[in-house]
């Protein structure tokens, strides 16, 4: 999924000064599962905005609303009847979300309430890690599944560097070594060979670099 | 001018809290009557939602009484309860409207003592703190 | 010989070489350079001069390098992967060649969290043998790592660097081996205090057949101090100082420390030279450079060899 972390408050406040009313805007996404910008994180939110207002003796109009899904512009045309009634947007999705609500109400003011952080999964309740880096051009079937370009500090492909000490990435040692874990992995799957192969340099165009990237099902399109 | 009175909003596990504000009641233990008591199944119920909307609303403090820790009759709703507090506490110093507006207190079903000493103790402390800004800038937003 | 580097020549000629190293300085004092290299002129067959060590902004490789070659002093020229795309790291080297740097070392490069810049940008759009196998490529076939031709080509005499302690253990010979298949001349290694376990990393790479395809260098860093033992053995990553060698030197008189320091990486320099396999060293004297031909004169290695 994708991760994401609400933003401080204060810089929330930032947004909302010139506004009396705005519509807070969650999604059912990913921001949901990851606990950022769900209905919850919402009315918390709202909660949180509304106090913070009221304690400077001002007022903050917030309406409350969570779309299923903000990157769709199929549940974004959801408030094009209301949208009218708001100052600006407050959007709780990642960065996707917030560009989907931007670009189809042009001339109402969008802003994000969350940091959009990484594609991660979850660990465990309430810790998100980072596993895929979106290079577009899959390793994993040679790495043991074990991602180096998204888990390795250096995303090395030959690695590991001469900084992992015990499993643990000299960054930090709350991280991982990557290339440890693809050792494990290569040696529990037997196939330990892969690694004495040399990867050849990416080609980064299948990732960011080449540019923004679109994907385009010519099967699918209508 | 009147001295302040706190509204204070205790959720109280029915296992143990709330039978013992109900034990303070029935020995005469006498707690402030600002204490207004939810009764819930477990304080694991207590959701961080239902914490920011009783100070949105009005309340001054807001205390969370559940089982000691390891006593829980749902295993560990308490700790849950108890983390949430603590994210609350964290939100509203953010916020600045003071973070020890929320408490999490603990308590078996037959300590009808504690309950009233804490309630006592809770509500002292938020009448020394003022009132919730929140009511106060309300005020000023209306007029 | 592919090359016409100095420490080519010394190493084919079958003699027991010796590098040292330099930090170029963090601003623009060409004389620091001067200074520090100073001490090394005709007491080493290359020194390294190194590339944004631990991340840290200075003087760049190239610059100091030809500072350093203006004094008869042979660099071995330091690139990280750290800071460069590379387009950028390739128009380098074909830079550098042109003003006559002939030997160089591939490097990962510390993370940029360990320097002055950790908001920065951390490239590694290729890793440290994918550099090694594109300047093997450069060199060799006359193309740029994008398939295109290069009008003259450089000839680098290429290195590579080894650390035999980091983990998991088992894989230090097989990367080794990699760098060596992706064409690495010489490898360095980084500085040893593990006697034992560089011995089994030697032993098990002599096995491989891979010291008769590459020359190795056994790292060295005299120990200035008590203090200066306890950091390495403590501090930095990937690296293992024994027990018995921070008592050694912690447990000397203060004034006696250095002098102890030096006297174990003389004893250290004539361990490596009866390991099968070890081509040389690589000295290290951190901000210590003026005592570097002292170790060497006292290790033996004094004077080089003129190829």
């Amino acid at each position: 999924m994708i991760t994401a972390v609400r933003k401080p408050l204060e810089e929330i406040m930032g947004f909302a000064a010139p506004y009396s009313r705005v519509l807070l805007l969650g999604c059912n996404e990913c921001v949901t599962v990851c606990y950022a910008g769900g209905r919850k994180e919402v009315g918390i939110l709202a909660s949180a905005l509304s106090m913070a207002f009221l304690k400077e003796g001002k007022k903050l109009d917030i309406v409350e609303q969570t779309l299923e899904r903000q990157c769709d512009p199929e549940y974004v045309e959801e408030i094009a009847q209301t949208i009218d009634q708001y100052d600006a947007v407050f959007s709780m999705a990642c960065g996707c979300g917030v560009q989907t609500v931007a670009g189809r109400y042009k001339d109402k003011p969008v802003f994000p309430m969350v940091n959009t952080m990484f594609m991660g999964a979850s660990e465990r309740q309430g810790v998100w890690a980072e596993r895929c880096a979106g290079c577009g051009d899959c390793v994993l079937g040679r790495t043991g599944g074990v991602c180096p370009v998204a888990r390795c500090s250096k995303r090395i492909f030959n690695g590991p560097c001469g900084g992992s000490t015990k499993g643990k990435c000299e960054i930090d040692p709350g991280v991982d070594c990557a290339w440890q874990l693809i050792w494990d992995r290569l040696k529990a799957l037997g196939r330990t060979d892969l690694y004495s192969e040399i990867i050849p340099a990416k080609d980064w165009r299948s990732a960011k670099d080449g540019g923004p990237r679109r994907i385009v099902r010519e099967d699918l399109l209508s | 001018m009147r001295a302040f009175e706190p509204i204070i909003v205790a959720f109280a596990c029915e296992y143990c809290a709330y039978t013992a504000a109900d034990m303070a009641g029935s020995l005469g233990m006498s707690y402030p009557p600002n204490v207004k008591i939810i009764r819930v199944p477990c304080t694991g119920k207590v959701d961080t939602l239902h914490l920011m909307r009783a100070l949105q609303k009005g309340a001054d403090g807001v205390l969370v009484a559940g089982c000691y820790l390891g006593d829980c009759h749902y295993k560990n709703g308490n700790l849950r309860a108890q983390q949430r507090v603590g994210y609350v506490s964290r939100l509203l110093d953010e916020i600045g409207i003071g973070g020890e507006r929320v408490m999490m207190t603990f308590m078996s079903a037959g300590q009808g003592n504690v309950f009233a000493q804490v309630a006592n103790e809770f509500t002292e402390k938020i009448r020394n703190l003022g009132p919730n800004p929140v009511k106060l800038g309300a005020g000023k937003a209306a007029a | 010989m592919k090359t016409t580097s100095n420490l080519e020549k010394v190493l084919a000629a079958g003699h027991f070489a010796a590098t040292g190293e330099v930090g170029p300085p963090r601003g623009t004092d060409a004389e620091a350079v001067r200074k520090k290299a100073g001490h090394l002129v005709g007491k080493v067959d290359a020194v390294n001069i190194t590339d944004n060590q631990t991340a840290m902004v200075r003087m760049s490789s190239w610059a100091a390098s030809l500072i350093v070659k203006q004094m008869g002093l042979e660099p071995n020229y330091q690139m990280v992967c750290r800071d460069r795309n590379r387009l950028a790291m390739q128009s380098d080297i074909l830079g550098a060649y042109a003003l006559g740097l002939n030997t160089m070392l591939c490097l990962s490069g510390d993370h940029p969290r360990f320097g002055d810049h950790p908001m920065a940008a951390n490239v590694h759009d290729i890793d440290s043998i994918q550099l090694v196998a594109m300047v093997r490529r450069m060199c060799d076939e006359g193309l740029f790592q994008g398939g295109a031709e290069i009008s003259n080509p450089p000839k680098m005499f290429i290195g590579a660097a080894a650390n035999p302690f980091g983990d998991p253990q088992e894989l230090r010979v097989l990367r080794l081996a990699k760098k060596i298949a992706a064409g690495a001349d010489f490898v360095q290694t980084q500085c040893i205090y593990d006697m034992k376990r560089f011995k089994e990393f030697m032993h098990q790479a002599h096995d491989m057949g891979l010291t008769e395809k590459c020359y190795i260098l056994a790292g060295v860093t005299p120990l200035k101090s008590g203090g200066m033992a306890k950091y390495m053995a403590t501090k930095v990553p990937g690296m293992t100082v024994p027990d018995e060698i921070v008592k050694r030197i912690a447990g000397a008189p203060k004034e006696a420390q250095a002098e102890e320091g030096i006297k174990l990486c003389v004893e250290q320099i004539a361990e490596m030279r009866e390991i099968p396999g070890v081509a040389g060293i690589h000295l290290m004297a951190i901000e210590w450079e003026h005592r570097a031909p002292e170790i060497l004169e006292r290790a033996g290695l004094l004077p080089r060899p003129q190829v």
